[in-house]
């Protein structure tokens, strides 16, 4: 076998990728070819520094536990009211992206929601219904491109924002000193009614901070539920009703929630 | 509910097939895009895409599968203007270096050196970058690799080791930052 030759199966070689006949036949050339022995070992060389397993990217906490949500609440079917709904917002609070068949989705959870809400619907209270559609606003939130219509860490960018399309102004407040950082914020409809949706992180967590006006006089203490896995954190306060949601231990939320009504 | 319990059925199947893949996933998109953030996007959404797709999964390779949609979301992400690179059509012999490539003398390499192999890396064209990638940090087979990046087994070789050469250039190349060794 010729240098050439072998150079041009030496990758091969290399990569295991060779007959055994070829890899006899290189093996024996690098024996007696120290030019083509060396370039063997530069190659086995720089090998062993690509497989350095630092060079191996992870995922970011939390990275398949948010890829699954999404995953199942795009695949959730229509009219499975008892558990998060798929996408219930209004057209004119979603993109003009969504699909056509999203949108019957839409509709048909409306109809359910309203069956619900009716006479029949016995054994579940508003509570119940608000929290199962703030988590399904939560999860529908990962789903990419869902999370901010206005991607900003800035509260004077996001707080200005919300004027004009919605009837109140939603208090924002960017908490990065106290580690969790603002970073956007999003209209959203739940309740029948749009609200404020605000997105805060701590560390891969993603907190949504779901806010609207309340009748006054009507401060609620905090409440704490979970469902599916996620933290619901709720209370009223200042003439403003809160929902937090989000996969976080408890513990910090509760830091959280200090930290936006103190 | 039938359709219902179908749709669990379609959730969990999938879920047990591609769902162990997202960490091939992931690094596959992250080395493409060279952004943690971008990477994690397409991802997502390249799941959400498999999932709808993968009742036309016959393979047997959940693996392969996934990373070519995975891989064709990033190249439409790398197209649409936001890095340069794929905008000027690859072509091997224009990015293949000159002279000889195969001098181990001009391979510096230190041990743990971990940050100018990944520099290095980065800075090859996304066709060289891709199949390093597949190869030594994923581990994949030519005929993997073949089947993910759409080109013959033959083409996957010698990309290879045109790659290899590029990398040993840029490794050779003066450190950033570091002096002589």
């Amino acid at each position: 076998m010729t240098c050439q030759e072998a150079r041009s199966l030496l990758h091969a070689f290399l990569d295991d990728e060779l007959d055994l006949t070829h890899s006899l036949d290189v093996q024996r050339h690098l024996d007696t070819c120290p030019a083509c022995a060396r370039e063997h070992s530069a190659q086995r060389a720089l090998r062993t520094a690509l497989r350095d397993e630092a060079l191996y990217f992870r995922p970011p906490e939390g990275f398949t536990a948010r890829a699954q949500a999404a995953l199942r609440a795009s695949a959730e079917p229509v009219g499975a009211a008892d558990r998060a709904g798929p996408p219930s917002g209004f057209p004119w609070t979603r993109r003009l992206w969504l699909p056509a068949g999203a949108m019957a989705g839409v509709l048909a959870v409306l109809v359910v929601t309203i069956l619900r809400l009716g006479p029949g619907a016995p054994g579940q209270s508003a509570d119940d219904l608000l929290a199962q559609e703030v988590v399904a606003s939560h999860i529908r939130s990962l789903m990419p491109g869902h999370l901010a219509d206005v991607p900003s860490s800035d509260q004077h960018t996001v707080k200005p924002w919300f004027n004009g399309r919605l009837d109140f102004s939603p208090p924002v407040k960017d908490l990065a000193g106290e580690g969790f950082p603002l970073t956007g914020g999003r209209l959203d409809y739940l309740g029948g009614r749009p609200i404020a949706a605000l997105v805060y992180e701590r560390r891969q967590h993603i907190i949504n901070l779901m806010v609207w006006p309340a009748p006054r006089d009507m401060d609620r203490p905090l409440t704490v539920a979970t469902r599916q896995g996620y933290h619901l954190l709720h209370w009223t306060q200042g003439g403003m009703n809160y929902w937090a949601v989000s996969d976080l231990n408890e513990a910090e939320l509760k830091q959280f929630v200090g930290l936006v009504s103190p | 509910m039938a359709p219902r319990a179908l749709d669990e059925r379609a959730v969990a199947r999938f879920e047990e097939s591609v769902l162990p893949q997202l960490g091939a996933a992931y690094n596959l998109a992250r080395w493409l895009t060279r952004n943690e953030h971008d990477a994690q996007d397409l991802v997502q959404e390249a799941l959400l895409r498999a999932f709808k797709a993968f009742h036309g999964f016959r393979g047997t390779d959940p693996r392969a599968w996934l990373l070519a949609i995975v891989r064709n979301a990033c190249y439409t992400w790398l197209r649409r203007g936001r890095a340069q690179e794929v905008t000027t059509p690859f072509d091997e012999e224009v990015h293949t270096p000159d002279g000889d490539v195969l001098n181990p003398e001009r391979l510096v390499l230190k041990e743990a050196d971990t940050t100018r192999v990944r520099q290095a890396l980065e800075e090859l064209p996304v066709e060289f970058r891709e199949v390093l990638v597949l190869r030594e940090i994923e581990g994949l087979s030519y005929k993997e690799i073949a089947t993910i990046a759409d080109i013959p087994v033959g083409t996957v070789m010698s990309r290879l080791a045109r790659a290899r050469g590029r990398l040993q250039i840029g490794l050779a190349g003066p450190p950033d930052g570091g002096g002589a060794r």
